[in-house]
């Protein structure tokens, strides 16, 4: 794995400059009702092949956590901001 | 072999002789030779014994791509000795043969043949008995391998250089191809970089009458502005990322186009005994001739399918080598020109000929050719020997795509051109010369300087974009030169003789049939039978080969057989050169010369160099409970948290209340995760109102760091956190003493009733700013005293010396051990493990439910309350051991006296102010009552120990609060 990613404070740097944090998920505002469903939060991803939003934090730099979209499949970056600016998310289809 | 007069071109230096040694006996050489070349030229035909049966092998490429010349060059094993120059004085030696490469006792299994050593016999022959296996293997491994590696660590250093280089265009070959793209990007203003793996650029070309043309191009990309990274190279694509290894630097190049010119690799043919020395590829051959001036042999037959043959053979011819016959596979062969300029020399060329047998012992002394039919056989009657001893091999090209491949491009077979071709390229990849099929030097010179241009105008470059358009119509117009495709293998009427399809490995022909007949019948699987094309050349002369005997075995095309997947590196690296430097970074807290001066034990904590003990752990612990000592916590994690909203922050990250905390006074916090088990603990101090100070663990500290920023960040709270941990030292006065040692030096009242226990407070101490904070993690009065990191050893030479005629002593990190373990103070990570929550931990008082805030892990913490109640079963409990022994940490805890594993042992010492072993220790709920007791097992032994939930050391904290 290689590519480029931009920072929204720093600029681009390289990826090995970053720390992933995941896949974006929505932490739920109530308590989930169900074990099951505290478990799909705490533990199942999504794990696409193709775009998806994640964190990304600038490890080697700022420290500044962002969000960024990106093709799982061909490491080609969408666009990364912070999560003021971040465009709306559109609500997870539920696989 | 001799050397030949001297050639037009050479790139020896006949004025600058030198001498090497190889397996201690001295050669001579000349500057520029490489050392391949300086062996043939003084007779030396045998470079290596072959992997598997130990056949001698002699030189095949002649350009550092084949694993028949792999030696050791002092402790550096399988160097390519036809790609690596001579330099005076160097020592080098044979590999995998014993004693000698010339009688190497490994070869007779080889000779005797039978079902010895066929594919899968070591599959087959030694899976049983399993116990056996460590047996067999120490002999196998003597028996097959490459060359010997330094066996003492410090010897396998590699000192490799990174480098990261940004760029428009990366051209990866320096062929005429290369040169050419580069050129054409670099004058429309784009930033080239070229790769090229021989020590010049120019590629085959060089060995060519165009040696003054690729010589000038090349001048002409440097003035231009490229940079040419000679001996460099390209090892694979990863997401457009090329590393480039050249020498001692690992270039990382990103570019943002490239243009692969990698050129194509001349294939062998496959016929009995084609492995012998001497059996040569003919552009091999012919690059020793023109490049080192060596003749590879006094009589030659060359065997071709295509034109590349014809002109190697012409070539050798004007060289000074005797061709004694050209076998041309194609029907219309003394149609082609050079076949007519052959002639004109006295060259016979024999048209639907090829080699169907290579005859000799040790080397070739002749070779068989004959008209064969589809299926390789030799038509009757038709077969001649000549007598030669260089038998020059023109099996056909295969494109060098691999980099093409993983970039993303499927190879097609073309079946006009008789080869796989890259089909379309992915996004940003451009593909010039031979490896997009141009192999013709004008064709290629042409594809380059199309490809160059197109790089550029897509990046913005326009400078050379006019008559693209006509150009490209040009290259594409090229008339293709015809190629007869060989058989999967050429055969006389004969038995015996190994046919070879992939040197490296030792697979024959017979080893992929037999693969394919067993059910290995795709390429990839009889690949992973046989290992055809796992060798060091990376199937650069055996894929064609396997996947056209695969395809004549099952009836398939060459096309539906297809190719095995590429993958990286290409050209071989040495793991060293990947792996770095082998260093570790060490971080020293401010005050680590005082520790290492006073005669400190340092060891490893996580990143950190600390002072494990200063020689008597037992007599600190001690010192700590009677006088004082004193601790450098430097390495505790520390956060400012600071905003409006801070303590709303904290309050969802700890189970606890931390905004209700008053400013001067500090709360112990756990951390935990979404699951509720916890991750970290420490201390949260309130400043003032909008500003905490919280404290980690030493290990912790970057990911609680990067834990408070991403909840901050999702949350978007009014907050802000703040990293203080490289900038603060710390250090923990504690003791009886510690009081008035303080007393003697801070600027503030240290009485128990204005400085009370959690609280903290700002005091000047020798002229430092200083925060303390008032805690007891050993358990006795003790003052946390935080400073900026460059007044570290200021703080701790004032707190020595007032100190000292007090019985102040600096303890360690072991003797803080048995003091925390006093009192029942757990370590996250040895106390709790990722199961651990705050009730099964001992912390059951720290959960607050009934706060609004849905704390990080609350609500996996209510559901386990609901289903299996608080504790789950089990509980974290000190112990005491009545017989004094101490169990190791990670012993078994038994549910009773001989019964079965229930818990373990957490933590255990002597305690040497209590006189006793105590522990603490993960127990079922049953065993988890005050003086209940448990059984321990421990390397074999079983011991009873006393639970104690409460601590051993001050139980109800009145020393603490003193």
């Amino acid at each position: 794995m290689s590519f480029l990613l931009t920072c929204p404070n720093c600029g681009t740097r390289e990826v090995t400059d970053f720390g992933f944090g995941g896949e974006a998920s929505r932490r739920p505002s109530e308590r989930p009702a169900s074990l099951r469903e505290l478990g799909d939060y705490t533990y199942f991803r999504r794990n696409v092949a193709g775009v998806q939003r994640e964190w990304w934090v600038h490890r080697s730099g700022c420290r500044a956590w962002f969000l960024a979209e990106r093709d799982t499949t061909t490491n080609a970056v969408l666009w990364t901001a912070l999560p003021a600016d971040a465009p709306a998310a559109r609500e997870a289809v539920s696989a | 072999m001799r050397r030949l007069p001297p050639q037009p071109g050479e790139r020896i230096d006949r004025s600058a002789p030198l001498t090497f040694t190889f397996d201690g006996a001295p050669v001579p050489a000349f500057a520029g030779d490489t050392i391949a070349s300086a062996l043939l030229a003084s007779g030396r035909s045998v470079l290596s014994r072959s992997f598997k049966y130990h056949r001698p092998r002699g030189e095949l490429c002649g350009c550092g791509q084949c694993a028949n010349s792999l030696v050791q060059i002092g402790d550096r094993p399988s160097v390519r000795a036809c790609g690596t120059p001579v330099q005076d004085g160097m020592a080098v030696e044979h590999q995998n043969a014993w004693p000698s490469l010339e009688r190497d006792v490994l070869a007779l299994p080889g000779r005797v043949g039978g079902p010895f050593m066929q594919v899968g016999f070591y599959y087959k022959t030694f899976i049983k008995p399993r116990r056996m296996w460590p047996v067999y293997e120490r002999v196998l491994r003597r028996a097959a391998g490459l060359g010997k590696l330094p066996r003492r660590q410090d010897e396998r250093e590699w000192r490799t250089e990174y480098r990261r280089r940004h760029c428009d265009v990366l051209v990866i070959g320096g062929g005429i191809a290369g040169l050419s793209a580069a050129l054409a990007a670099a004058r429309a203003g784009a930033d080239v970089v070229l790769a090229d793996d021989d020590v010049e650029p120019g590629g085959f070309e060089l060995a060519t009458a165009n040696r003054e043309r690729v010589r000038e191009l090349a001048a002409q990309c440097r003035d231009a502005g490229v940079e040419i990274l000679a001996g460099g190279s390209a090892l694979g694509y990863f997401d457009g990322l090329v590393p480039v290894w050249q020498g001692d630097t690992l270039h990382q190049v990103r570019a943002r186009r490239h243009v692969a010119a990698t050129g194509s690799i001349e294939q062998p043919l496959v016929f009995p005994d084609n492995d012998l020395p001497g059996v040569m590829l003919a552009a091999g051959a012919r690059r020793l001739a023109a490049l080192y001036a060596v003749a590879p042999g006094e009589s030659a037959v060359v065997a071709t399918v295509g034109d590349a043959g014809l002109e190697s053979a012409l070539a050798l011819h004007e060289a000074g080598v005797r061709v004694a016959a050209v076998a041309d596979l194609r029907a219309d062969a003394a149609q082609r020109p050079v076949a007519a300029r052959l002639a004109e020399h006295g060259v016979r060329v024999l048209a639907e000929t090829t080699v169907v047998r290579a005859l000799g012992r040790r080397g070739v002394e002749g070779a068989v050719l004959a008209r064969v039919g589809a299926d390789g056989v030799a038509r009757a009657g038709s077969a001649e020997e000549i007598a030669c001893d260089l038998l020059a091999l023109s099996g056909g090209a295969v494109p060098a795509s691999s980099l093409l491949l993983q970039a993303g491009a499927r190879a097609r077979y073309d079946a006009v051109s008789g080869r796989f071709l890259p089909g379309e390229l992915p996004e940003g990849v451009h593909a010039a010369g031979a490896v997009a099929g141009c192999d013709d030097a004008e064709q290629a010179a042409l594809s380059g300087a199309v490809a160059g241009a197109e790089a550029a105008l897509a990046l913005g470059f326009d400078g050379q974009a006019r008559d693209l358009a006509e150009q490209r119509a040009r290259l594409e117009a090229w008339p293709l030169a015809p190629v007869a495709e060989p058989p999967a293998c050429a055969r006389d009427e004969r038995s015996g003789g190994k046919a070879f399809v992939d040197l490296d490995e030792d697979v024959t022909v017979k080893d992929v049939e037999q693969a394919v007949a067993e059910g290995y019948d795709s390429i990839e699987l009889s690949k992973r039978y046989t290992t055809v094309t796992m060798g060091p050349s990376q199937g650069r002369f055996s894929q064609l080969p396997a996947v056209r005997v695969v395809a004549a075995k099952t009836g398939l095309s060459l096309d539906a057989v297809g190719l095995t997947t590429a993958r990286p590196p290409w050209s071989t690296v040495p793991m060293g050169a990947l792996a770095g430097r082998p260093f570790e970074a060490a971080k020293r807290s401010a005050i680590h010369a005082r520790h290492r001066a006073a005669g400190a034990t340092i060891r490893w904590a996580g990143d950190w160099r600390r002072a494990y003990d200063y020689g008597q752990p037992e007599r600190e612990a001690l010192a700590v409970q009677e006088t004082a000592g004193l601790i450098d916590v430097s390495t505790l994690g520390k956060l400012l948290v600071r905003g409006p909203q801070a303590g709303e922050l904290l309050d969802r990250l700890y189970p606890n209340v931390m905004s209700s905390i008053a400013p001067g006074r500090i709360r112990y916090g756990v951390l935990l995760s979404d699951a509720g088990r916890i991750t970290d603990d420490g201390t949260v101090c309130r400043l003032d109102d909008e500003s905490f100070y919280v404290t980690t663990t030493s290990s912790g500290a970057a990911a609680v760091e990067q834990w408070f920023t991403w909840w901050l960040a999702d949350w978007a709270l009014d907050a802000h956190v703040t990293d203080l941990t490289q900038g603060v030292a710390a250090v923990n006065l504690a003791g009886p003493q510690a009081r008035e040692i303080l007393a003697r030096v801070a600027d503030l009242d240290v009485s128990n009733e204005a400085f009370r226990y959690l609280d903290a407070k700002h005091a000047r101490i020798a002229g430092i700013d200083c925060l303390l904070l008032r805690i007891g993690f050993v358990g006795e009065v003790g003052y946390e005293i935080h400073c900026a990191s460059a007044h570290g050893q200021a703080l701790w030479d004032a707190l020595m010396d007032a100190g000292a005629p007090l019985g102040l002593t600096p303890f360690g990190l072991e003797p803080q051990r048995v003091l925390r373990l006093q009192k029942q103070h757990i370590l996250v990570g040895q106390d709790t493990d990722s199961e651990s929550t705050p009730w099964n931990a001992a912390l059951p008082w720290i959960v607050k439910l009934d706060k609004p805030q849905q704390f990080i892990g609350r609500w996996a913490l209510e559901h386990l309350r609901e289903r299996t109640g608080e504790e789950g079963g089990v509980a974290l409990v000190g112990f005491r051991v009545p017989s004094g022994q101490v169990p190791t940490e990670g012993a078994v805890v038994l549910d009773g006296p001989g019964g079965r594993p229930a818990g373990q042992v957490t933590s255990a010492r002597r305690s040497p102010k209590l006189g006793e072993s105590i522990g603490m220790a993960t127990v079922p709920s049953a065993l988890a009552g005050e003086d209940a007791r448990i059984h321990i097992s421990d390397a074999g032994a079983t011991f009873e120990a006393v639970v104690t939930t409460k601590p051993f050391y001050d139980p109800e904290g009145l020393v603490l609060r003193s």
